[in-house]
């Protein structure tokens, strides 16, 4: 069981995490954030094992902390 | 239990602004840096150096001393540094056009001389910052601002390998061309960014890392095709890998 | 360092000087009339374990001044007038980024590579610059060998308690001639820089030096406060030499080593009965025009010489564009290489003093 720290105001919804994501977590939001985008959601909590790829590949640094 | 497995590293200040675009693998390439920084235990010991295009804002994000560079001359204000501070751990973040265009001379030299200091070069084939010109990296047949009909040898030449230059520079002791498109390439990234900044402090000489990165806005490309462009056409021409390795030998 | 007088010549002088201010770093490329210079600290300065280095070009030795600079040592580099040209976007940056440092300039004749004579022509390259925006290159100009010294100690001295760059401006008269000067002990207290210098950000928040301002008031602001700066300097660190200007009808303006034949010119016209002073301005920028203008006030008419085409004549000019009384100003000089004569100059002075009995005033004499 994992759990990811999201800053969703620092996410650009480039979406490379949703890409990356191994177990299918994220998703996309269907609120926008204060930056105007679309940001990712973690969908599926349920299904987060903490590997940390999408904090890893965020090139917005909006995943601050991953937990496992 | 929980435990914490990733973190912000601390090289990136808490009150950080990423001022580049969507999907824009320079954020990567900075966050790299940082938690370098951090494993190496150097953040209160090191000096940057922002040069002028994307890179200039360097200050927004990096949670360390930094001094701005004109167009280029990057290399050059990091060998006065690291002269007048020899203690100090410095490093330049540049892009291609400025790193092999404007500051190809600055580049060379500091590296000839063995300038004890880590030189990141993040080459995305174009002048981001003014709107994606054709730059010194530019491929051939590369549709730009400057090359509407895509770059053709005939009026521009052939795209600059600064790799394969600075391989043969002799004052250089890690020379390695990295991507940033897959979750295993960002790991083997980060391991070069390291070698780079070993070579500094073991006084072997310069490190230098070309990252091949993406400009999705002027490449006009999703950051997920922007990353098989990485993958494809822009591998072929500049091939990854490590160039040079003094460090591990 | 020997503290008695030898015979020194001016470059060396200034290397000199360099060492004994403490400068910690030095970057240069060669180039005639200066390059002695950067050969006496290239073999100094590691001696002292400070840092020398010949730079690729005058390009990047100016960039590796302001990556010292930020650092808060004192850092110097030299070099002469085609290859300052070369140096004037990074002037700019460092003006920008208040960043102290010392910029050598010993002048040789012009425009494009010209030759190695003496000559005056870079006060404006000097006080006026090329690069980009609005700042200003303190400057000091020194006429002897013995002011060589005094006065790169003055420079590093002003650019470190104002974080500025300085210039000293000499020329290749100075440079290469050789008299009597003492290299005696930096004269000035040594200025903390540790507030604002770059060392790595420990127990405190990273510093950023940099010229950049997003925010338009912000730009505006720091434009402003470095423009405060230049009026403290000229506040309080004018130099100048007057010579017998009191009760004089005419008096010559001219600085660097052209002021010393003026000054011999006018002791021969006062042993005449000429009524001639000096007015040596030894910082060019910023110009002292209110001294200028006191001067102008008090006699009939002024002569600038110099060894241009009037460049210091402008700034005179325009310092007593305001007066109520008009006088003319008269102007004696020439582009570059033979230097007056004190005999030469005395015509001229003879010449414009006639002039000024039958008020009739003619143009610049080249």
């Amino acid at each position: 069981m994992g759990r990811i720290v999201l800053n969703r105001d620092k996410c650009k919804a480039c979406y490379l995490c949703i890409d990356a994501c191994p177990n299918k977590v994220l998703g996309a939001d269907e609120n926008v954030n204060a930056l105007g985008y679309y940001p990712m959601a973690v969908n599926h909590p349920e299904k987060c094992v903490g590997c940390a790829i999408c904090a890893r590949v965020c090139p917005d640094i909006a995943i601050e902390k991953v937990y496992r | 239990m929980e435990q914490l497995v990733y973190k912000k590293p601390d090289s990136i200040r808490d009150d950080f602004k990423i001022s580049f675009c969507p999907g824009c693998d320079h954020g990567l390439a900075v966050k790299l840096v940082a938690e370098v920084l951090d494993e190496l235990g150097v953040r209160e010991k090191t000096i940057g150096i922002a040069s002028v295009g994307c890179s200039v804002f360097s200050y927004d994000f990096f949670n360390v001393d930094i001094v701005e560079s004109p167009h280029g001359r990057s290399l050059a204000v990091a060998t006065g540094v690291k002269r007048s501070k020899p203690d100090k751990v410095v490093f330049t973040y540049q892009g291609d056009g400025d790193l092999a265009s404007i500051g190809l001379g600055e580049t060379i030299h500091a590296m000839t001389r063995g300038e004890k200091v880590t030189a990141i070069c993040i080459n995305n084939t174009t002048y981001g910052m003014t709107g994606g010109q054709a730059g010194p990296t530019t491929l051939i047949g590369q549709v730009t601002t400057t090359t509407t009909q895509g770059r053709k040898v005939e009026i521009s030449g052939y795209p600059l390998k600064v790799c394969e230059i600075l391989k043969e520079v002799d004052g250089t002791a890690f020379v390695a061309r990295v991507t940033l498109d897959n979750p295993a390439a960002i790991i083997n990234a980060k391991k070069c960014i390291k070698k780079a900044f070993e070579a500094q402090l073991k006084g072997l000489g310069t490190g230098f890392v070309e990252i091949l990165a993406t400009c999705p806005t002027n490449w006009k490309m999703t950051p997920q095709e922007a990353h098989a462009r990485v993958r494809g056409e822009m591998s072929e021409v500049f091939k990854p890998g490590i160039y040079k390795d003094k460090v591990s030998e | 360092m020997k503290r008695e007088k030898e015979l020194l010549k001016g470059n060396y002088a200034i290397a000199q000087a360099a060492v004994e201010a403490g400068c910690q770093s030095y970057f240069g490329y060669p180039i005639t009339p200066q390059s002695e210079i950067g050969e006496y600290l290239s073999s100094k300065m590691p001696e002292l374990g400070r840092a020398f280095v010949a730079a690729e070009s005058e390009v990047a030795a100016i960039n590796m001044l302001l990556g010292a600079g930020s650092t808060g040592v004192k850092a110097m580099t030299s070099s002469s007038s085609c290859a300052v040209a070369l140096m004037q976007e990074g002037l700019s940056f460092i003006a920008g980024d208040e960043i102290p440092c010392v910029l050598v300039s010993v002048m040789r004749a012009g425009p494009g590579l010209g030759y190695i004579y003496a000559s005056q022509g870079d006060y404006y390259q000097a006080t006026k610059g090329g690069g980009n925006g609005d700042y200003k290159i303190v400057t000091f100009a020194p006429a002897s060998v013995q002011e060589c010294v005094d006065l790169t100690y003055k420079c590093f001295y002003v650019s470190q308690k104002y974080r500025t760059p300085v210039c000293l401006l000499a020329d290749g008269m100075l440079g290469q001639m050789m008299e009597p000067a003492v290299v005696g002990e930096y004269p000035y207290e040594e200025i903390d820089q540790s507030s604002w210098a770059l060392d790595g950000a420990k127990d405190r928040e990273p510093r950023h030096i940099a010229s950049i301002e997003r925010e338009e008031e912000t730009l505006r602001k720091r434009v402003v406060k470095i423009f405060e700066k230049y009026k403290q300097i000229l506040e309080n660190e004018n130099l100048f030499e007057k010579y017998e200007t009191e009760g004089a009808k005419l008096v010559i303006t001219a600085f660097g080593s052209v002021a010393r034949i003026a000054k011999a010119a006018v002791k021969m016209a006062r042993k005449n009965g000429l009524k001639v002073g000096l007015f040596r301005p030894i910082m060019l920028n910023p110009f002292p025009e209110k001294l200028v203008a006191e001067i102008a006030q008090k006699v009939d008419g002024i002569l600038d010489i110099e060894l241009n085409c009037g460049q210091m004549l402008q700034d005179i000019k325009a310092s007593i564009a305001g007066l109520a009384k008009s006088i003319p100003v008269e102007f004696y000089g020439r582009p570059a290489g033979v230097m007056m004569t004190v005999e030469e100059i005395y015509k001229q002075i003879e010449a414009i003093y006639k002039k000024m009995d039958e008020k009739k005033y003619g143009t610049a004499c080249i």
